[in-house]
C-alpha cells in the first residue's frame, strides 16, 4: 500500500477512531446505563456528571501514563539487566558505566550544556527583547531572530556544519582565518572548546523563544514604577537592572528552566556534527551509541538523565501547585 | 551601552547598529545554505558562497583529440580550442571564454600565461590563447593528443540541479512524503485527546483532579530518552513493531503533557457565565464541549497544533527508534543525519540542499501562523 493513502486512511480511521469515541461513549452513559428519564431521573444524571470527566480523560490518561509514566519505572526496571535481558545484575551497569572515561566525559560535557545553554540563550534574549522594545522595526527584527526555532536540530546542525567547516572556501571561521594569514584548522576537533561551538548551535536555536516571552514579560512592567525611577535620577541601566529585572524574575526562571529541560534532551546535534567524537558526548547521544545494542545500559544511561531533571521537575510541580492556589 | 532605554539620538544608532549585527548573525548561517543549494558542486567547493554573486576562477581539464592532426614543413600541428572540449558543454555551451592561465600538469594547472610557449612531456611546445585556441608543435607524429588543464574565469552560476538530484534521485521524495505521513496523523490525534481532558482538567469536579493536573505538569519534564527502550519492545511483544502505526501513537504520547497543559491553561481562562448558562439551558457537557469550548478555544489549538507540527516534522530521535530504518520508511531528517551526511559527507550542494528541503515547510508554517505561536507559548509559560 503506497505510504499517501495509507497516511489518509490512517488520519481518517485515527481521528475517526477519537470522535467515535467520546461520541458514542457519552451517548452509552446518558441513553442506555444512566438515562435521564424514568423513576431515578435526578440520581441517574448524577451519576452520569460522576463518571463523564474519566470518559473525556480515560485516553489521555492512558496514553500519558504508557508513554510516560510507565518508562520511568521500565527503564528502570530493564537497567537491573545485562545485555541479554535475561540475568539480573543490580547495579551493575551503573557501576561499569562510571568506570567508562567516555561516560565521564559525557556526564561533565552535559554539566557544561546545562550551565551555558540556558544562560546564554536567556541572556541573550533578554538583550534582544529590551534591545528591539522600542525600535520601529523590532518585530521584524524578533521575527528574523526567532525564526530558528522553526528549524530542525538536524537542518541547523547542517547549516552549522557549513559555518564551521575547515575548508575555506566554505566554512566562514576558516575563510577569515585564511585571509589573515592564519592556519586552517577544523574547529569541531578542539577539544573541550568544541563543545562550545556546538551549544552555540542550541543557544541560536533557542534565544528566540527566550526572546519572545521576555519580551511579553517586559512589556507588562507598569510604566510608573520606571516613570518613578527615572524621575528619581536612575540611569538606563540601573532602570533595567534594578526596576526591570528583578520585576520580570519570575518569568526568567521560567524561560530558564524550560531551556534546561531542553538541553537535557537533545541528541540531534551532537549526533549530526560530530557523532559525539573529539570529546563531544552528551549523556542523550552516548545513550544513542548503545541503543538496539545493549539496553541495560542504554537504559541505564536514560535514568540517569531522569535523575538529573528531577530537581526541575520537582520545581515545576511546586510551582503549579502554588498557582492554582 | 547608556542607551538601554532608548532616550538620545546616538543611543537610538547604537541600539539599532547592535541589533542590525545581531539578525545578520543570527540569519547569515541560514542564508549560506540557501545560497549553497543554488550552486553547483565544482563552485562550491572553489569559492565560498559569500563570493556566489561575483565570478571566480576554475579549473578544467580540456583532451585534446589527435584527429585533426597535419602536417606543415616537417613539423606535425595539432590546432583547436579548449573551450570546445564537449565534456566542457555544460560549461561554456558557446565554446567561449577567457583562459586566465594554463597548464600541461594536473598538479600546476595555472603554470603558465596564456600566449606563453611551454614544453610539452611527450617532446614539442604547446600554447594556449586567450580564447582558447591552442596550438601543439611536435617533430613527430601525434598520436595521442596532450590534456591541457587551464584556469578560466566563469561568471557566477545558479541552477536547480541541486533540486533534481535531490528530489528525483536521492529518495528525498519518498522521504518527504514520509515524513508527511508521520506528520499529520500524529498532529490531529493528540489535540482530540487533549482537549477533552484539558476540558475535563479544566471545568468539571471530580475527585483527584489537582492530582492529575500535578501529574501532567510533571511529565511535562519526562525525558523521551526513557520511554525508548520499554515501549519499542512493547511494541514489538503486542506486534506493532517498528512501524507508522508505533511513531504515531508514540508522538501521541509525548506530545500529550504539553497539550493537556496548554489547553488547560487556556480553557480555565474562558468566561464562567457562558458555560453556567449553557448548563442551566440543559446542555450536557458533551454538548458544551463540542459547541462553546472547542469553538473558542481554536487560538490554543492551532498554537499547540503548530508546536505538535513543527516538532514531530522536526523530530529524530523517535524516528529513529520506533521507525524500521530501511529506505522507504525513513523520514527526512533521518535521511539526512544518517544517509547524506554518510555517504555524500563532502558533498555540500546536496547537504546543503537536502537541509533546505526539509526545513522549508516548518518555514512556511512558522512565517504564516507566528501570531498563534507566540500566542501558545505566551498562554504556558507566563501567567
Amino acid at each position: 500500500m503506497s505510504p499517501v493513502i495509507q497516511g489518509i486512511l490512517t488520519i481518517i480511521i485515527g481521528v475517526g477512531g477519537c470522535v467515535g469515541y467520546f461520541y458514542f461513549s457519552n451517548m452509552l452513559l446518558d441513553k442506555v446505563i444512566f438515562p435521564a428519564r424514568g423513576p431515578n431521573t435526578g440520581r441517574n444524571i448524577n451519576r452520569a456528571n460522576q463518571v463523564r470527566p474519566w470518559l473525556f480523560l480515560f485516553p489521555a490518561m492512558f496514553a500519558l501514563g504508557l508513554y510516560l509514566a510507565y518508562p520511568v519505572v521500565g527503564s528502570f526496571w530493564r537497567s537491573m539487566f545485562d545485555r541479554s535481558g535475561a540475568n539480573f545484575i543490580g547495579l551493575g551497569n551503573y557501576v561499569a558505566l562510571f568506570a567508562e572515561g567516555s561516560f565521564r566525559t559525557a556526564v561533565l560535557n552535559n554539566l557544561l550544556w546545562v550551565l551555558f545553554v540556558p544562560a546564554m540563550a536567556t541572556f541573550l534574549g533578554l538583550l534582544v527583547a529590551q534591545l528591539t522594545d522600542r525600535l520601529s522595526w523590532g518585530n521584524i527584527a524578533k521575527s528574523l531572530i526567532f525564526m530558528p526555532m522553526a528549524i530542525s536540530f538536524v537542518g541547523a546542525s547542517l547549516i552549522w556544519k557549513f559555518v564551521y567547516s575547515a575548508n575555506p572556501d566554505i566554512g566562514i571561521i576558516n575563510s577569515i582565518r585564511d585571509s589573515m594569514g592564519m592556519t586552517v584548522l577544523d574547529p569541531l576537533q578542539i577539544r573541550f572548546w568544541n563543545n562550545f561551538l556546538l551549544m552555540f548551535i542550541l543557544v541560536w536555536i533557542q534565544t528566540g523563544f527566550a526572546m519572545v516571552i521576555l519580551s511579553a514579560a517586559l512589556r507588562g512592567i507598569p510604566e510608573e514604577t520606571i516613570e518613578a525611577a527615572i524621575i528619581d535620577g536612575a540611569n538606563p541601566f540601573q532602570v533595567f537592572f534594578k526596576i526591570k529585572v528583578p520585576q520580570i524574575m519570575g518569568t526568567i526562571v521560567v524561560v530558564w528552566t524550560t531551556i534546561t529541560i531542553l538541553v537535557l534532551k537533545v541528541f540531534d546535534i551532537v549526533y549530526t556534527m560530530t557523532g559525539g567524537n573529539f570529546g563531544t558526548h552528551i549523556l542523550p547521544s552516548y545513550m544513542m551509541t548503545y541503543m538496539f545494542r545493549d539496553d541495560g545500559r542504554a537504559t541505564a544511561v536514560a535514568f540517569v538523565i531522569m535523575l538529573l531533571v528531577l530537581p526541575v521537575m520537582i520545581w515545576n510541580i511546586r510551582q503549579a501547585r502554588n498557582e492554582m492556589r | 551601552m547608556d542607551n538601554i532605554a532608548g532616550q538620545n539620538k546616538g543611543g537610538k544608532l547604537a541600539v539599532n547598529i547592535t541589533v542590525i549585527i545581531l539578525v545578520l548573525l543570527w540569519l547569515l548561517p541560514t542564508i549560506g545554505l540557501f545560497v549553497s543549494s543554488f550552486r553547483d558542486r565544482d563552485q562550491i567547493s572553489n569559492s565560498g558562497w559569500w563570493q556566489a554573486p561575483f565570478a571566480v576562477d576554475l579549473n578544467f581539464r580540456a583532451r585534446v583529440a589527435a584527429d585533426d592532426a597535419r602536417q606543415e614543413g616537417d613539423i606535425f600541428v595539432l590546432e583547436g580550442n579548449v573551450f570546445a572540449d564537449p565534456s566542457l558543454s555544460a560549461r561554456f555551451p558557446d565554446a567561449e571564454g577567457v583562459v586566465a592561465a594554463y597548464g600541461t600538469r594536473a598538479v600546476a594547472p595555472d603554470e603558465f600565461a596564456p600566449g606563453e610557449v611551454s614544453e610539452l612531456r611527450t617532446g614539442g611546445t604547446v600554447v594556449v590563447n586567450r580564447d582558447g585556441t591552442y596550438r601543439v608543435e611536435s617533430p613527430e607524429e601525434i598520436a595521442r593528443g596532450p590534456t591541457l588543464y587551464f584556469e578560466a574565469r566563469t561568471p557566477p552560476r545558479f541552477t536547480l540541479a541541486n533540486y533534481e538530484t535531490v528530489l528525483r534521485a536521492d529518495g528525498m521524495d519518498r522521504a518527504f512524503i514520509n515524513t508527511l505521513t508521520v506528520t499529520i496523523p500524529a498532529t490531529i490525534i493528540p489535540i482530540l485527546i487533549a482537549a477533552f481532558a484539558a476540558y475535563a482538567l479544566a471545568w468539571m469536579d471530580f475527585p483527584g483532579r489537582g492530582l492529575l493536573i500535578a501529574a501532567v505538569v510533571g511529565l511535562l519534564v519526562v525525558p523521551l530518552q526513557l520511554a525508548l527502550v520499554p515501549l519499542l519492545s512493547l511494541h514489538t511483544n503486542i506486534g506493532i513493531g517498528q512501524s507508522f502505526l508505533g511513531i504515531w501513537l508514540a508522538h501521541t504520547g509525548f506530545g500529550l503533557p504539553l497539550a493537556v497543559y496548554l489547553l488547560r491553561n487556556y480553557m480555565v481562562g474562558l468566561p464562567r457565565d457562558i458555560i453556567e448558562s449553557a448548563k442551566v439551558d440543559g446542555a450536557t457537557d458533551f454538548q458544551i464541549f463540542v459547541r462553546i469550548i472547542l469553538p473558542l478555544s481554536f487560538p490554543a489549538l492551532a498554537s499547540f497544533a503548530i508546536f505538535q507540527f513543527l516538532w514531530t516534522w522536526n523530530d529524530l530521535l523517535v524516528a529513529k527508534v520506533f521507525l524500521p530504518s530501511g529506505a522507504e520508511s525513513q523520514v527526512m531528517t533521518v535521511k539526512i543525519a544518517d544517509d547524506l551526511l554518510g555517504s555524500r559527507g563532502g558533498d555540500w550542494g546536496i547537504l546543503a540542499t537536502a537541509a533546505f528541503v526539509s526545513i522549508a515547510v516548518p518555514l512556511v508554517v512558522f512565517f504564516t501562523m507566528q501570531r498563534y505561536l507566540v500566542r501558545g507559548l505566551l498562554a504556558g509559560s507566563v501567567k
